[in-house]
């Protein structure tokens, strides 16, 4: 019983870093239809930076923000010059595209930062509470992660709903042509959206590194899983991207947990593919069937 | 952007522009005046839609201008020409059907607030439509086909346009529709404190179009064969019958 | 993130070379540029690709005997980068499909083949072609898997789904470890030439035959063999069927072919090629691990595939021959540059992903299509029948 509590609280705060990044993904691939699959390498590639600072004897907070900021600029400039000219072509191609950042994002990063596991601090203590006398596997460090993942969702939720920037960006991801014919600046709205996806990007990829080791490729897994995630959750819809990523952390975790830590990512390949073939739309669209 | 008293003509001046290697449009001039609706009449294929495509900016034209008052916006991109006071009302599918009612209003709303002339604002067309005032928090895809008109048709109103380019507003509509969507045109056009409204009216039910246009335009296979004012047009049997199908 | 399959068994040095010699090697795949050439060949396309599969051994020949163990050594590396790029060509140019887990179904070949051939060089029960069978017709097992469930994918959820198993596979040995040997892997023998293999050799070029250069051969053979059987697919009714549903699925669809059916069985040959190769691979690295099928082994093989142009196969070779023969190169830049060992290892890759990143952007017909675009400039004609496989 209190392993299952265990694994449940350890597969919620993990499930919120992959929310996090199946949100990433949803928002390039509703405005552009495009997956990214550099958003994991991205997302490294910023928290090395983050990394860089903080060695440099910087405060953990110092680099965050400017992950986050480096995420916003990189994101932006990606989408500017090498995904603008693949938009609305073959798929192919702009598959090949987001793949050929990804192992560039990787190596430059093996080059810049080295290839071995280096260590990356956590802003709270990474032991667990105590309840009754009992260890949990929940620590103050879980909190803050699962907290900074509402907070962005919330803020997210709140640019959309309630601001005309916001407005902009979801006709933009709709209708292209309808926008253009509205004034709206439909170039700069993706832009926009790939700067905001990468910094969604850069926080989960800040957030599980706190704590823990990385490495150049330490996001592999991690996008694997977020892209696991937003398909579960329909890959149109940011509210199922943060239930599908909820589920797969608790699903994936209990895998660990019960089975053995090798087995999850063949864990994540199985849901996806039984995703795919038994309800392509996400468990939770109303969308009607569509092609996968 | 400073606000002319009188709002410009639109002049199109041998505007061409084809899709491959097949010709939509090849020298077309239209003018639509102020306070006038010009229809654009033709058969199906005769390069209507393009036209107004063009004008917009979503097809590159080959040749030819577009002009607003003394303003060139030939080759301007679609975003530049609808801040300029440019409002196309596409065929069918111009609602935004993921956002709501409401949220369609508003982004046309912010154009117009960008434009800082808008003469029209969100309330006045729920005034105009009710139906659309009942489901302002529906999401678009929940509307009829009539509702939808009404909605891209407000959307348009609330840029506060110079000119208003319509595409077949009347199509997959029951008539006793046409005539009320019809009839709300004129008297916008009629009504002095709107400015002075252009209106360039797509249309393949000609008889109707004819009956509220001042002027009309006959496109065939991408030329203009006859411009005329719409009563001359309506009583030519000869180019009723070759063009117009009535 | 090491590329254990990349690294040559001998010591590295003399790096600096063009690749020249690779393209000598590679056998065209395609007959008849030429009509006064083409009308003294044999009717049949079989035997034509058959004919030039015999002049690609030629150049097999003279090449593995005219160059030093080294070049040997990167040569056998090439013919399996080459044989599973031939096989994603199979899959990505003729039908469409895009896979990012052929290094995973690599890995399936290589362990099946360490499993079969063990440690010791005289332990192995097997013979080494039957052993590379076995290990080929387990990955197209695995294919028929992993193919029902690509079948009915598209684009990004296809390169999605293929790119979990990429990730998710080596788990796989990590897990079963008392078998598969954990994260140090498989140690497999290297296969020595049987005797009368290396007696012909020597009856011809009066050269003995060491390990690298016998593993050179049978990558070099099997390469042949896979172009000669890919190249007469691509040909007859099933390449034709494929290139169909690749065009438009809808028409292909109203003509009466299966795509579900016709999908699975592209993406089982495709496989089955990347089994092949994960045999080769195996026998020359020695070496079957869990960090050698790395996501970056799938996305070098994509690099070879589409740098050559997708869709060819002989940009499939380029492609490969690059990758490999080009490696050391931009390698030793790194380390001009100033960069250390481990970090100017990873310039090749950093060169791969712009690359794909280049190619796409500015000529996504790739190498053989910028090379086919000048050529007919240069002629001042027209593509014609000869060309009408494009990318």
């Amino acid at each position: 019983m209190q392993q299952f509590l265990n694994v449940t609280l350890t597969g919620l705060a993990q499930g919120a870093v992959y929310s996090a990044i199946a949100l990433a993904l949803v928002l390039i691939w509703r405005s552009t239809r495009i997956v990214n699959f550099a958003q994991g390498a991205m997302a490294m590639f910023t928290t090395y930076i983050a990394l860089s600072l903080i060695e440099a004897g910087q405060s953990y907070w110092v680099g965050l923000l400017v992950a986050l900021v480096s995420g916003l600029v990189l994101g932006a400039l990606v989408e500017r010059v090498v995904v603008r000219p693949v938009e609305g072509g073959p798929e192919l191609n702009a598959v090949i595209v987001t793949l050929g950042l990804f192992v560039g994002f990787q190596a430059l990063a093996a080059i810049l930062f080295g290839s071995t596991f280096v260590s990356f601090p956590a802003p709270f203590d990474l032991r667990g509470f105590t309840v009754g006398g009992v260890n949990i596997a929940f620590t103050p460090n879980s909190i803050f992660v699962i907290a900074a993942v509402v907070v962005v969702m919330l803020a997210l939720v709140a640019l959309f709903r309630f601001t005309n920037l916001g407005l902009q960006m979801r006709a933009s991801a709709f209708s292209q042509e309808v926008s253009r014919l509205l004034g709206v600046r439909v170039g700069a709205m993706l832009t926009l959206g790939w700067a905001l996806a990468a910094v969604v990007g850069s926080l989960a990829g800040v957030l599980i590194a706190g704590g823990n080791l990385v490495s150049p490729n330490y996001m592999d897994a991690v996008v694997v899983f977020g892209f696991v995630a937003a398909v579960l959750g329909g890959l149109e819809s940011p509210g199922g991207a943060v239930v599908g990523g909820l589920t797969i952390g608790l699903l994936l975790s209990y895998v660990s947990g019960y089975l053995g830590s090798e087995l999850v990512a063949l864990a994540a390949l199985v849901i996806l593919v039984a995703v795919l073939l038994v309800r392509p739309q996400g468990l939770f669209s109303h969308a009607a069937a569509r092609r996968v | 952007m400073s606000a002319p008293a009188t709002t410009a003509a639109l002049q199109v001046r041998g505007l061409s522009a084809s899709y491959g290697p097949v010709t939509a449009l090849d020298g077309v001039d239209v003018t639509a005046e102020p306070g006038r609706i010009t229809a654009v009449l033709g058969a199906n294929g005769a390069g209507k839609t393009t036209l107004l495509r063009t004008i917009s900016g979503l097809v590159r034209p080959t040749a030819g201008q577009v002009l607003l008052g003394d303003r060139d916006l030939t080759r301007a991109p679609a975003e530049t020409i609808a801040r300029a006071g440019v409002a196309h009302v596409p065929e069918g599918r111009g609602v935004i059907t993921e956002l709501t009612v409401e949220e369609n209003l508003r982004l046309g709303a912010l154009l117009g607030s960008s434009r800082k002339r808008t003469r029209h604002v969100i309330d006045d067309v729920y005034a105009m439509f009710p139906p659309l005032a009942e489901r302002r928090a529906r999401h678009a895809h929940t509307l009829s086909g009539g509702e939808r008109q009404m909605l891209v048709i407000g959307r348009a109103l609330v840029t506060g346009p110079d000119v208003l380019l319509l595409d077949e507003p009347s199509l997959g509509l029951a008539p006793r529709i046409v005539a009320q969507i019809f009839g709300l045109l004129r008297e916008l056009v009629d009504d002095a404190a709107s400015g002075r409204l252009s209106v360039l009216l797509v249309e393949q039910n000609a008889r109707s179009a004819l009956s509220i246009a001042d002027v009309g335009v006959v496109l065939n296979l991408g030329r203009v064969v006859a411009t005329d004012s719409a009563a001359a047009l309506a009583a030519d049997d000869g180019l009723r019958h070759a063009y117009l199908g009535f | 993130m090491t590329q254990q399959a990349d690294t040559p068994q001998d010591t590295e040095k003399d790096t600096g070379q063009p690749a020249a010699p690779a393209r000598a090697a590679a056998p065209a795949p395609r007959p008849g540029r030429f009509d006064a050439v083409r009308r003294r060949l044999p009717k049949s396309t079989f035997a034509r690709h058959a004919l030039a599969a015999l002049g690609g051994l030629v150049v097999v020949f003279l090449v593995l005997e005219l160059t030093n163990p080294f070049r040997n050594s990167q040569f056998a590396t090439m013919s399996y980068y080459a044989i599973a790029a031939v096989g994603l060509t199979t899959l990505t140019g003729l039908n469409g499909q895009i896979s990012l887990g052929h290094g995973a179904l690599m890995a399936v070949g290589a362990y099946t083949t360490g499993l079969l051939l063990g440690p010791d060089a005289d332990g192995a029960a097997l013979p080494l072609p039957i052993v590379m069978l076995v290990a080929m017709a387990v990955t197209a097992v695995v294919g028929v898997v992993v193919g029902a469930a690509a079948a009915r994918l598209h684009g990004p959820y296809l390169a999605g789904a293929t790119l979990a198993l990429a990730v998710a596979l080596p788990g796989l040995a990590i897990y079963f470890d008392e078998w598969l040997g954990g994260e140090q892997g498989l140690r497999i023998a290297a296969p020595r030439p049987p005797d009368w293999f290396s007696d012909a050799v020597y009856f011809l070029s009066a050269n003995e035959t060491p390990g690298v250069k016998y593993l050179a051969y049978v990558g070099w053979i099997t390469l042949l063999v896979v172009l000669l059987l890919m190249a007469n697919l691509k040909r007859g009714r099933v390449g034709r069927v494929w290139q169909a549903v690749r065009d438009d699925e809808v028409a292909a669809e109203l003509a009466g072919i299966r795509l579900g059916r016709t999908r699975v069985i592209a993406f089982v040959v495709s496989a089955a090629c990347a089994g092949l190769a994960g045999a080769v691979l195996a026998v020359v690295v020695r070496l079957a691990a869990p960090s050698g099928f790395t996501i970056v082994l799938s996305l070098s093989l994509l690099t070879a595939v589409v740098l050559g142009g997708l869709g060819s196969f002989t940009g499939a070779l380029l492609g490969s021959a690059l990758l490999v023969f080009l490696t050391p190169t931009v390698t030793n830049l790194g380390t001009s540059l100033g960069l250390d060992a481990t970090a100017a290892a990873e310039v090749a890759p950093f060169v791969y992903g712009v690359v794909l990143v280049l190619v796409m952007l500015l000529a996504p017909a790739g190498a053989v299509g910028v090379l086919r675009k000048l050529w007919h400039r240069t002629r001042g004609n027209h593509p014609g029948s000869s060309t009408r496989r494009s990318a």
